[in-house]
């Protein structure tokens, strides 16, 4: 931040022809890089000094271990009736954290899809044509805004995320929009070692990471790291085989239907069941015998529409890194 | 239970239901959503204000899910939390019906919906962080809303808005950091994340001495965590091109309500976590005052010396979130009570200020603030509203932003060193306040001389602001008068207001 400042500070002054002001934003910067050190061993020092003074980890006495965790453990089965306690907590005892966590997830999505999805590139042309003359002038506008050339890099860079060579990038900037460039440029290559190996491994990721979700109120795992596995399965199978293949069965239209399902799913059985709790009525929900794959209530539900949403915003991020659109 | 207390739950959960349900919809669909719904919310949150104050429901406890208080997550509903809620909801709702045509004209077709979206989700997000009562659930909602306001920031998508979120996004996480290592650390030495427990066992460790560095530094880290998101004067470098490069909108949220939810959020640590008076002990609050001083003159000198009219408003912002600080660090009840009234009353001008610029400027290009000239005559509401902004912010009587100079100023009296540098920082702010905002509405109020046109024609030809949008629709005049309304209430009828707040106050405690 304070370097943007230099810079603007130094094209001012080339302006203007004046080298003494030149002086003093150097020496200003380099005052800047010694008092930031200087602030960054304080604090660290603060930080060690306060670690020093806390209770030694894993030792009886100590707070965090209270009636709280005591709960959890002793009586967490027989309340949420997920033998993996970890699942209770996250889905059932504090379960608008999680829901808010799934939230950051849903957001993050929308951003990372803000930045990187090319309305304006290949599609453009067809929206220019049968959409209001309005919209195609303010994107327009826009883009004359990006003449500044190192805004244009950067942007350039954070669009496709990969390493596309310094004067093929500069093509890039200079036509603006992606309309000249062919669905092949983004394609991988269709490698024969990696085609064989993903035939065998895919199938098995994909029914671990099923298995990760379905028995998330058993054994350790849930929906966040059963998605991203399921997640890891789809991007391989897109390296492999290329976005004609993959687009068979994930797309824009069933990502964002799937997330939809999900996440409103999420959204109404948990405030279902908030409404129930704090007005002390009976949910209705049965526990289940537990042990068994249909047992704990809402915890496997949402432990699916957490894995679908994570698998779903896993693919559709590396989708977007790699060619601006799901 | 009364069906009435289960209303910040549905505001929240309101807000995050319209929100994925936006997500298949378009630009349209997706804006009347979020109308529709902030409008509930802010039915549903004055209801709720109604019920705890004039009918005396006082604040109560909800239980999110089955398990009560040191198992489960919980909520708290009261009369300053619903006081709070009321001016998110009022302030979103107005700036995105207002702003509407600025949204249209800045952002692709397609991301429109998912702009309403960011809008929905930082809203309820922000309402959930003022309801919360259980630290970990503030975590949660600090994240979500910073991550809405780097792409409420970045969805103009031109290269200096990208640039600018990245910055908003990697100072702002730097907050959050601190304020999660507190949590954590907070967490350790007392076992809970839940609000009550923790002002509990914060309240035996204080009385036998234990971990007392550890307090202090935890209260440390909170406070500055949250300061640098609010924005407070060290931390203050994002804020100029954060509210000048993005849309209108944007910029009305980020600076009038989301930088406010991080304040009323410490504030509520500050009261129903850690207990005030432990906080005054460690010594927090003076450092707090210092640098809320430091930004109020710091902030109006810049805004003093910017040229651009935008970046000059988001500089007194800068100035007006160091009034927040030092009235909190002031470490009186009048203080904050104060402090939390220069809340509301910053958040109103604030974004009337914005949304009534929008029509001279449309933030990409720097507007200079010398061919404002002439303005009024053609744009005749929003200069007028314009200028009752600046007459608020400055501290004209009638208005909001006098009633709250006023609080501020009574509040600093009597407690002998800090009066002193608060009532001079005070004199010295609005006299800068004064220069910089009134010599903006004289520009606009004046005609245009032909001579004189022509020379910044000649000076700063490709700087000098060529298009502009046409923003106006009933709606938007609809906005403006609704805002200008309430800083007249703001300002005539403040009694019941800082009732509302004391009493908050009180049951915080």
């Amino acid at each position: 931040m304070k370097k943007t400042n230099g810079k603007k500070l130094n094209k001012r002054n080339v302006k203007e022809n004046i080298s003494s002001k030149n002086g003093l934003s150097k020496r200003f910067e380099s005052t800047y890089r010694v008092l930031s050190a200087i602030m960054i061993v304080l604090l660290l020092g603060m930080l060690v000094v306060m670690i020093l003074g806390m209770p030694p980890i894993g030792y009886a006495q100590n707070p965090d271990n209270n009636e709280v965790a005591a709960r959890y453990i002793e009586s967490g089965l027989k309340e949420t009736g997920a033998v993996n306690i970890v699942s209770g907590m996250i889905l059932d005892y504090r379960a608008f954290d999680t829901f808010g966590e799934s939230c950051v997830l849903f957001v993050a999505t929308i951003c990372v899809t803000i930045m990187l999805r090319m309305d304006g590139g290949a599609n453009s042309s067809k929206a220019g044509e049968d959409e209001n003359p309005e919209a195609v002038t303010a994107l327009k506008k826009k883009e004359d805004e990006d003449t500044d050339y190192e805004d244009g890099i950067t942007a350039i860079k954070t669009r496709t995320g990969r390493g596309v060579s310094r004067s093929r990038r500069v093509e890039h900037l200079k036509s603006h929009t992606f309309e000249n460039v062919d669905s092949s440029f983004f394609e991988p290559e269709h490698d024969t070692i990696l085609q064989k190996c993903a035939k065998f491994i895919i199938p098995i990721i994909l029914v671990f990471g099923v298995y990760i979700v379905l028995n998330g109120h058993l054994s350790p795992g849930g929906g966040f790291s059963g998605g991203a596995v399921i997640g890891a399965g789809f991007i391989l199978y897109l390296s492999a085989f290329g976005f004609e293949d993959t687009e068979r069965f994930m797309n824009a239209k069933v990502i964002k239907w799937v997330t939809f399902g999900a996440l409103l799913v999420y959204c109404l059985a948990k405030s279902y069941s908030f409404f129930t709790g704090a007005n002390h009525l009976e949910s209705g929900i049965p526990l289940g015998t537990p042990g068994a794959i249909l047992s704990s209530g809402l915890i496997l539900i949402l432990n699916i529409c957490v894995g679908m949403v994570v698998a779903c915003t896993m693919y559709s991020f590396y989708a977007l890194v790699r060619r601006g659109r799901i | 239970m009364e069906f009435i207390k289960n209303f910040p739950f549905f505001s929240i959960m309101l807000g995050m239901f319209s929100a994925i349900v936006s997500s298949v919809l378009g630009a349209k669909a997706a804006k009347y959503v979020a109308r529709t719904a902030l409008f509930i919310i802010m039915v549903l949150s004055g209801v709720l204000l109604w019920y705890t104050y004039a009918q005396g429901g006082g604040s109560y406890v909800f239980i999110m899910g089955h398990f009560p208080a040191p198992w489960g997550n919980e909520i708290r509903g009261g009369s300053l939390e619903a006081l709070f809620a009321v001016f998110v909801s009022f302030i979103a709702f107005f700036c995105v019906i207002g702003g509407s045509k600025a949204v249209e004209s800045d952002i692709e077709e397609k991301k429109q919906s998912l702009f309403y979206i960011l809008v929905m989700l930082m809203t309820s997000s922000l309402i959930a962080m003022c309801y919360t009562n259980d630290l970990f659930t503030g975590y949660v909602f600090i994240e979500i809303n910073t991550i809405a306001g780097c792409g409420l920031i970045m969805i103009r998508q031109t290269g200096k808005s990208i640039v600018t979120a990245v910055r908003y996004m990697v100072i702002s996480l730097m907050g959050s950091g601190l304020f999660l290592i507190g949590v954590t650390m907070l967490y350790t030495i007392t076992g809970h994340l839940l609000m009550s427990p923790i002002q509990e066992t914060v309240r035996e460790l204080a009385a036998t001495g234990d971990y007392s560095t550890q307090l202090t530094i935890i209260i440390g880290l909170m406070t500055v965590g949250l300061a640098i998101k609010s924005g407070l004067f060290p931390f203050h470098m994002w804020i100029p091109d954060a509210y000048g490069q993005s849309n209108v909108v944007s910029s009305c949220l980020l600076s009038s309500v989301v930088s406010k939810g991080y304040i009323f959020l410490l504030i509520k640590i500050y009261f129903r976590t850690l207990g005030f008076d432990i906080v005054k002990d460690s010594g927090v609050l003076e450092v707090v005052f210092i640098f809320g001083i430091a930004g109020i003159i710091i902030g109006s000198l810049m805004a003093l010396r910017e040229k651009s009219l935008r970046r000059m408003i988001a500089y007194s912002s800068i100035a007006q979130i160091g009034y927040v600080y030092m009235g909190i660090g002031l470490g009186s009840l009048a203080g904050v009570a104060a402090a939390i009234f220069h809340i509301l009353a910053h958040g109103v001008t604030k974004s009337l200020l914005f949304l009534s610029s929008a029509e001279f400027t449309d933030g990409s290009h720097a507007r200079r603030i010398e061919s404002l000239k002439g303005e009024a005559s053609q744009h005749k509401a929003s200069a007028l509203s314009y200028a009752i902004g600046a007459f608020s912010i400055t501290g004209f009587p009638l208005l909001a932003g006098f009633v709250s100079k006023l609080l501020l100023g009574g509040a600093a009296i009597g407690l002998r060193t800090r009066q002193w540098f608060a009532l001079i920082a005070l004199a010295i702010s609005t006299i800068l306040n004064a220069f910089y905002f009134l010599r903006t509405v004289v520009f606009m109020f004046i005609a245009p001389s032909e001579e004189h046109d022509a020379e910044i024609d000649i000076e700063k030809g490709p700087e000098k602001f060529v298009s502009i949008i046409n923003v106006r629709n009933p709606l938007y005049d609809l906005a403006l008068l609704a805002l200008i309304a309430v800083n007249f209430i703001l300002g005539l009828f403040s009694g019941p207001i800082i009732d509302v707040i004391n009493e908050g106050l009180g049951l915080f405690s």
